[in-house]
């Protein structure tokens, strides 16, 4: 790596970034974890006896739990079609699965209040045979689904792309058939980027909160994830329980950073988000 | 193995495969004889990979028929066909070290034909020994040397004991004297080995070296095949010519018998074309005298044991070799008279 000393203004540039990430990250985490023990670590630590509490907790870690693999399961399966394959449409296909990316996540959230709410198309067929999906866990899945599609598809595609399928080819002609190619060959070449991606899917999964609130109905105690639960307890004016909650999402945000900087760092050759570096 | 009626156990008939638009094989049939040493010799986009790739069963072909050993190739899916393939840029498993790498094609086995753990741990063992990699079992791909991969690679292929073993520029990545080393040892392997192997290469002296014979492709085409000295002796084109060494070309005028290049002439050998004809020899096949070609000397300079001679006789730049003295009066600036000893004749084209 080459140094370059830098020039009269950049050192200016350095403490004007360096204040606006203080003052625009920093301080803000420090606010969140400030005010959640203002009135006393018993006062936070109360914010989540709370049974709503609790039950946004469970019903996000539930969300995660079924978002999360099934979106790790559709980025394989596009990244490896689309690096290990050529097909018509290939760019509008890797431009389609970043939508998600750029448009609003309130979009992705009314989608399918259109397609299954009680005025949806489907909403009278969904109710005469008694099938919830919007207002309920369900909906919540659908909506996060939709908001984390790229997170793992856009990781590994760069770095299978890179890979190419020479790897994959040399076991075809040792005679290996198609599944224990993909669990022996593709699978362990792409095992770190593909944590990278779900760890990135994992924290955007638990922390979404436009497309789920326009699906969720804010049902507290039911169908309330731990971003409305923060918001439903600000707007009671509950600071100091909106903030201790909120400090578990800021915890989870701070863990994942930790986790992707020891990816990025050990394994960075293995990580495509690295490589671009 | 019994080969088929014709005694040949591989057989390419009418073989044809693009890719879109472009035709990277165009109806390609030739015949190898069963343990052959076969190198398909062209430039880049000449089809040999890719006749490589249907051989190995990678890519199906558009058009034509593979039999090997009396089976129908083609029908056979790649993953049964036991043909042995080295990548050009070796497609070692990253994540699995050199032992695991070459143990693969044994591990994969279906259970019934699977080989147990330690044999396959002495199977490994010997190949390792086989391509002088001992003690070298625990390394990464990552941590060798691009000849060690080479060999690694080999390993893996010659351990499924295959019947045919597929070698894409296996030697393109080697520097010249590794190259030359790993050549001879390959051919040895050969001849070791139950195995019919098929060689692609860019390389004329790597192929005309190693190969009983030659298979040079232009444009998806099979422009001749022969042994390496058939095809240095008689090249079938002016392409093969130029394509299998350094060449000389004068344009020359066949007739009535008689060539004639400038004021030289000489008889024209039976069978070659009359009319305006280009003439190619190479450069150290002139012998320098009182009679011959005219040539204005430009420089002569020493190269090696040679002496290089640059001028330019009816119009064409020649850098020709002389072995040994000059004749007095051979000096830049002077002229020079040469007789190309052995010369091929060819229509002119453009």
């Amino acid at each position: 790596m080459t140094r370059i000393r830098l020039p009269g203004l950049a050192p200016l540039m350095l403490v004007l970034v360096i204040a606006i990430v203080g003052l625009l990250i920093v301080m803000p985490l420090g606010v969140v974890f400030a005010v959640a023990v203002s009135k006393g670590l018993s006062a936070y630590l109360a914010a989540f006896q709370d049974p709503d509490a609790q039950s946004a907790i469970w019903l996000t870690l539930q969300v995660a739990a079924i978002s999360v693999p099934l979106n790790a399961v559709f980025g394989l399966a596009a990244a490896w079609a689309i690096a290990k394959f050529e097909f018509r449409g290939k760019s509008a296909l890797m431009a389609l699965i970043d939508l998600p990316f750029s448009m609003s996540p309130v979009v992705s959230g009314l989608v399918w209040v259109l397609l299954f709410g009680a005025q949806g198309w489907f909403g009278t067929w969904l109710e005469d045979h008694d099938i919830k999906v919007i207002f309920s866990t369900t909906g919540i899945v659908l909506a996060t689904v939709t908001v984390t599609l790229p997170f793992v598809a856009r990781e590994l595609i760069p770095l299978m792309q890179d890979q190419g399928s020479d790897e994959e080819a040399a076991a075809v002609t040792l005679g290996a058939g198609g599944f224990t190619i993909f669990r022996k060959i593709t699978l362990p070449n792409v095992k770190w980027a593909l944590l990278y991606g779900v760890l990135l899917c994992n924290a955007r999964a638990m922390g979404e909160f436009g497309a789920v609130s326009v699906v969720s109905g804010k049902i507290r105690g039911l169908t309330n994830t731990l971003p409305l639960h923060i918001e439903a307890l600000y707007n009671d004016y509950d600071f100091v329980g909106a903030f201790s909650v909120a400090s578990l999402l800021a915890g989870l945000g701070l863990v994942t950073l930790i986790l992707k900087t020891v990816l990025e760092w050990r394994f960075s050759s293995e990580l495509s988000v690295a490589r671009r570096r | 193995m019994p080969a088929d009626a014709e005694g040949q156990a591989l057989e390419i008939r009418g073989l044809s495969k693009s890719f879109g638009r472009f035709p990277a094989l165009n109806d390609v049939s030739f015949a190898a004889a069963d343990k052959e040493f076969l190198a398909l010799l062209g430039p880049s986009g000449s089809g040999k990979t890719t006749l490589l790739r249907v051989l190995a069963g990678l890519e199906q072909p558009d058009a034509g028929e593979v039999r090997f050993r009396g089976e129908d190739y083609l029908a056979i899916p790649a993953r049964r066909r036991r043909a042995g393939m080295v990548f050009q840029h070796y497609a070692l498993f990253r994540h699995m070290t050199v032992a695991q790498n070459i143990g693969f094609g044994l591990k994969v086995r279906p259970r019934a034909e699977r080989p147990s753990r330690d044999e396959i741990r002495r199977r490994v063992g010997e190949l390792l020994s086989l391509v002088q990699l001992d003690g070298l079992d625990k390394r990464f791909p990552a941590q060798l040397s691009g000849g060690q991969r080479q060999r690694v690679a080999l390993a893996r292929a010659l351990a499924i004991e295959p019947r045919m073993l597929l070698l894409d520029e296996p030697f393109g990545a080697l520097d010249a004297q590794v190259r030359r080393d790993l050549r001879r040892w390959l051919r040895e392997l050969h001849d070791r080995a139950d195995v019919t192997t098929v060689f692609v290469t860019h390389d004329q002296e790597e192929a005309l070296d190693i190969a009983d014979r030659v298979a040079i492709l232009k444009d998806g085409k099979l422009i001749q095949l022969g042994r390496p000295q058939e095809l240095y002796d008689d090249p079938a084109s002016a392409f093969v010519y130029e394509f299998l060494g350094a060449a000389c070309r004068l344009p020359g005028m066949v007739e009535a018998g008689r060539l004639r290049i400038g004021d030289w002439t000489t008889a024209a050998p039976p069978g070659a074309p009359s009319g305006e004809v280009s003439v190619y020899f190479r450069p150290d096949e002139v012998g320098f005298g009182p009679d011959g070609l005219a040539a204005q000397v430009r420089t002569v300079s020493a190269r090696g044991p040679d002496l290089r001679v640059t001028c330019v006789a009816e119009g064409e730049r020649l850098e020709l070799l002389a072995r040994g003295a000059l004749p007095d009066g051979v000096t830049a600036g002077g002229v020079a008279r040469f007789v190309p000893a052995r010369f091929q004749i060819y229509p002119r084209t453009a």
